[in-house]
């Protein structure tokens, strides 16, 4: 780092994005960071339920993700999508069943050089109502070489890891996102 | 379609304040700054809330950026609420500024600012929305700007009315703005409230209260700033944001950088 950290600035709280967001943070073409059917397109969707189990209509995920090179996109055009930028990050809220939908491409491993033993994943935030704060996780690649030597990945229980991993089908990728229960996804902080 | 049927709320304000209390009490001390994701007064975080603590993970690259956004993505007009209809939105005119840093109080700039918000008489017009209070024709309460070279933002609104909920019998939020950001890095990215000085609805909120340092409540709290008043036309609130998360190393804007 060139400048050491001085945490002179204390964060920022975070509060629920509640129950009003749907007429203004969702918009045309939020989770399509590629056009849906196009070539090298997939459908990554999923999802989000509660401790009892059951569906939430009213989450927003993000994802943030490197293109299918493994660069870090730095392109504008997120809010009004070309058709041909490829911007990284996406948004979609879930419907009335809790489930989401994106359409994008495969991420390439971010760490190219620097460390190879790093997957490839997509980062992930989730707000809901009922959820005071923002959670991160990150959703990896099935049956990808480079799960096996992932830090995070190696560093948990078995079930831990299967709550990561999401699972093929036959458009794409699903994952599935628990706040809570038996199957809670892995959340994570980041150091 | 059709909204989930609720039950209606039996406790009273009266109890729900008993509880706020009692771990208010119980968390002297810890100076936790982020609010209680386990908070059984907030009655819709008792089964959302993880009831693991979350892992440590050492960030990948791409965690360390930020999504971008640019002139593109934002007309500048979307930063003033009071023009979406033919006519002015009712209520108190207030300009809301203020600065986003990141936890080293460098600027982050060119960076995305949303804020969604209540009319001035406490209705959004979200269609799941039951509040019976006037909907108003030139008022969406919804804004977008971009930071500036400082970090700052600034929009141009309406003051929002508080609201009431099904939380408890007699539940009703505080006046907020709710605000989303984008740091440095993805780690920064942050979902908050704006609250207004002074409300007599802070010691009876749940989502206020989750956070249980009064010192982490101010800082959602914006400060009537005298010089962000225009005379004559709006009143002005200030309110710096602080985005903390690891980033990438930060480089010196260099001549010809936008
Ligand atoms: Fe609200």
């Amino acid at each position: 780092m060139s400048t050491p950290a001085k945490n002179s600035q204390s964060p920022t709280p975070g509060q629920t994005i509640g129950p009003f967001f749907g007429y203004a943070l969702p918009y045309e073409g939020d989770a399509d960071l590629v056009p849906p059917g196009s070539p090298g397109s997939i459908r990554l969707h999923g999802w989000v339920y509660d401790g009892a189990g059951n569906p939430i209509p009213d989450a927003l995920i993000e994802i943030w993700q490197t293109d299918a090179e493994g660069n870090v996109p730095q392109a504008e055009g997120s809010l009004h999508r070309d058709g041909w930028t490829f911007t990284g990050w996406g948004r979609a809220a879930t419907d009335l069943n809790g489930h989401y939908t994106f359409s994008t491409v495969l991420p390439g491993a971010s760490e190219k050089g620097k460390a190879p033993s790093a997957a490839p994943s997509f980062g992930v935030t989730v707000f809901a109502r009922g959820l005071l704060d923002k959670l991160h996780t990150r959703i990896y690649l099935p049956e990808h070489a480079a799960n096996a030597g992932d830090p995070l990945l190696v560093s948990l229980s078995e079930d831990e890891r299967a709550t990561l991993v999401a699972t093929a089908d036959a458009t794409g990728l699903r994952f599935d996102i628990h706040l809570q229960g038996d199957r809670e996804t892995t959340f994570l902080t980041y150091r | 379609m059709t909204a989930p049927t609720k039950k209606p709320p039996v406790e009273t304000q009266a109890d729900l304040s008993a509880e706020i209390a009692k771990i208010e009490a119980d968390s002297e001390g810890r100076n936790v700054r982020q609010p209680l994701l386990d908070y059984p007064p907030y009655r819709s975080s008792i089964l959302r809330h993880p009831t693991k603590d979350p892992r440590h993970a050492d960030p990948e690259t791409i965690e360390l950026w930020s999504p971008c956004f640019g002139h593109s993505d934002v007309d500048p007009l979307e930063a003033d609420l009071t023009i979406a209809g033919s006519n002015e939105p009712i209520g108190e005119r207030i300009t809301v500024s203020g600065r986003v840093l990141d936890g080293e109080g460098r600027p982050v700039r060119n960076q995305l600012v949303e804020i969604w918000q209540s009319n001035s008489a406490g209705r959004y017009i979200h269609k799941h929305e039951q509040h019976p209070a006037p909907l108003d024709p030139n008022f969406t309460g919804v804004g977008r700007c971009l930071t500036d070279d400082e970090g700052r933002y600034r929009f141009q609104t309406i003051k929002p009315g508080p609201y009431p909920w099904g939380n408890h019998i007699n539940a009703w939020r505080p006046a907020h703005i709710h605000f989303s950001l984008f740091g440095r890095a993805f780690t920064q990215r942050l979902i908050t409230q704006m609250y207004f000085p002074s409300d007599p609805l802070f010691a009876l909120d749940p989502i206020y209260q989750s956070i249980t340092s009064q010192q982490a409540r101010d800082a959602l709290v914006a400060t009537y700033d005298h010089d962000l008043s225009t005379p004559g036309y709006s009143m002005g609130y200030s309110w710096d944001i602080v985005l903390t998360g690891p980033s990438r190393t930060w480089t010196e804007p260099e001549e010809g950088d936008l």
